[in-house]
């Protein structure tokens, strides 16, 4: 019996969960704790913009830098602490592999062209198609590269070697920032989805 | 690099000084400010957990704690990245809290470095006599808590081989630094010991000149910009934490790199 079943309670039961618990509840703390961090990311950003923009007042968090690091430096030890739990579980139950293994090239541009007609069904929430696949398995990678990176900015001398992999401590600030756009980029996303597919967003919630 | 603008027909030096005591107020009330975009947490959770006071109170321990794990994978052994001549950035950037027009002018002839707290040897120190010092130089990166960085070379007595020339208790916790403009910074004593952490006296090879901390710079490179005092005029080696002039408003205490 697998882990997840264990969690389910009986094989009978798991069948028509479809999220288990613990996936439910990462979920939501990692949902609290990416929104601190986008918001006093922002903050943190707009002390010394990396391009011709600033994010305005209104979406951040902290009020000046000194708070938005405070909470940026708090959240984290959530956000990381909890994805280590989420990618460890996904990793021992097999269900990255069940759920977002294999990813074809050709599934993912015909789930491209269904979803761009809006043929693209959602009948079976246990199932993920090629772009969901795509979608969660790239916002995985982006998370570890978020973190990584963030520790090479924040410990450029006692993690040197991090911050060199990432090409020095100003390169490493470009690569937390994009790694950053592309999880807002997917959050857009699967927010507008979540909210156009209701049950989605129930079963994310009650499980079933 | 933000770009400090000075309004015309307004007393600089009034200003600044304004707004040095404004600063915090205002500051503290705007801690929380866009949290509002955090309005859902309150819905999801059932309680107010961005209520200012806790929140704050909840997030200066975690900072506090944060302390605590960045002392912990410090090493003391660990130096940090050195880098060629033609790495450096030029100019090196002017950075405090008042623009450069404002920063202190301290007499070298009368200048006189104060020891005070757990140490043998009180004996105040001349500049003179400070540069007579054995030095050393390092080419490193500074690295400011707003996110920007420079590369400096700066020449200087190494500070763990003048504590112990003072005969300083380098078991004591920290040590202080008070600077001529009031500005002042408390380090833990691993990171005073550490072989980088250096009493600077010259900038790629000059004599400080004002803007980077005429007379004595305290250059940290294992630690963020704002724990790196300049214009320094005393230091104590004490047991208790005398705090400092950025980390009382909030910033991080360690602010290790």
């Amino acid at each position: 019996m697998s882990a997840e079943a264990i969690v389910g309670g009986n094989s009978v039961a798991t069948s028509k969960v479809i999220h288990p618990g613990w996936v439910r509840i990462t979920h939501w703390i990692n949902a609290i704790a990416i929104l601190v961090m986008i918001g006093s990311g922002w903050q943190i950003y707009n002390a010394s913009p990396l391009f011709k923009f600033e994010f305005s007042k209104q979406i951040t968090l902290g009020g000046w830098l000194a708070g938005a690091l405070l909470w940026h430096f708090a959240a984290m030890w959530v956000m990381v602490i909890n994805g280590i739990v989420y990618v460890t579980l996904g990793l021992l139950t097999g269900r990255f592999r069940r759920k977002l293994l294999p990813i074809t090239p050709s599934q993912v541009l015909a789930d491209a062209k269904a979803a761009l007609t809006f043929k693209l069904a959602h009948d079976d929430l246990s199932h993920y198609n090629a772009l969901q696949k795509l979608l969660y398995s790239g916002v995985i990678l982006c998370g570890i590269v978020i973190v990584l990176s963030g520790i090479a900015i924040w410990k450029p001398v006692q993690f040197q070697e991090l911050t060199t992999l990432f090409g020095g401590y100003d390169f490493a600030r470009y690569v937390h920032f994009f790694a950053m756009a592309a999880i807002v980029g997917f959050l857009v996303v699967h927010v507008a989805l979540a909210l156009l597919v209701p049950k989605s967003l129930r079963a994310m919630v009650t499980g079933k | 690099m933000r770009q400090r603008k000075i309004i015309p027909g307004v007393d600089a030096k009034l200003l600044i000084k304004d707004a040095g005591k404004l600063m915090l107020d205002p500051m503290r009330r705007n801690f929380l400010r866009g949290a509002a975009s955090l309005g859902a947490l309150t819905f999801l959770t059932g309680c107010d957990i961005i209520d200012g006071d806790t929140a704050e109170e909840m997030l200066r321990k975690i900072s506090s704690l944060n302390d605590g794990a960045q002392a912990a994978i410090f090493s003391r052994s660990k130096l940090a990245p050195t880098f060629p001549e033609s790495a450096i950035t030029k100019p090196f950037p002017f950075n405090a809290y008042y623009d450069e027009d404002e920063a202190p002018e301290v007499d070298g002839k009368s200048y006189k470095l104060e020891i005070a707290g757990l140490v043998e040897n009180k004996k105040p120190w001349t500049l003179d006599e400070l540069h007579a010092l054995p030095q050393v130089s390092q080419i490193t990166r500074h690295v400011c808590v707003e996110g920007w960085s420079a590369i400096g070379s700066w020449q200087g007595a190494p500070l763990s081989e003048f504590l112990q020339r003072i005969g300083a208790d380098t078991r004591a916790k920290y040590v202080w630094f008070k600077c001529a403009e009031g500005y002042t910074n408390t380090i833990d004593m691993l990171t005073a010991l550490h072989p980088q952490t250096q009493m600077t006296f010259k900038y790629a090879g000059q004599i400080l000149p004002r803007a980077y901390g005429f007379p004595m710079k305290i250059r940290i490179p294992t630690k963020l910009g704002f724990k790196n005092p300049k214009y320094v005029v005393a230091m104590e080696i004490t047991n208790t934490d005398k705090g400092g002039y950025w980390e009382d408003k909030g910033y991080n205490w360690f602010s290790g790199l």
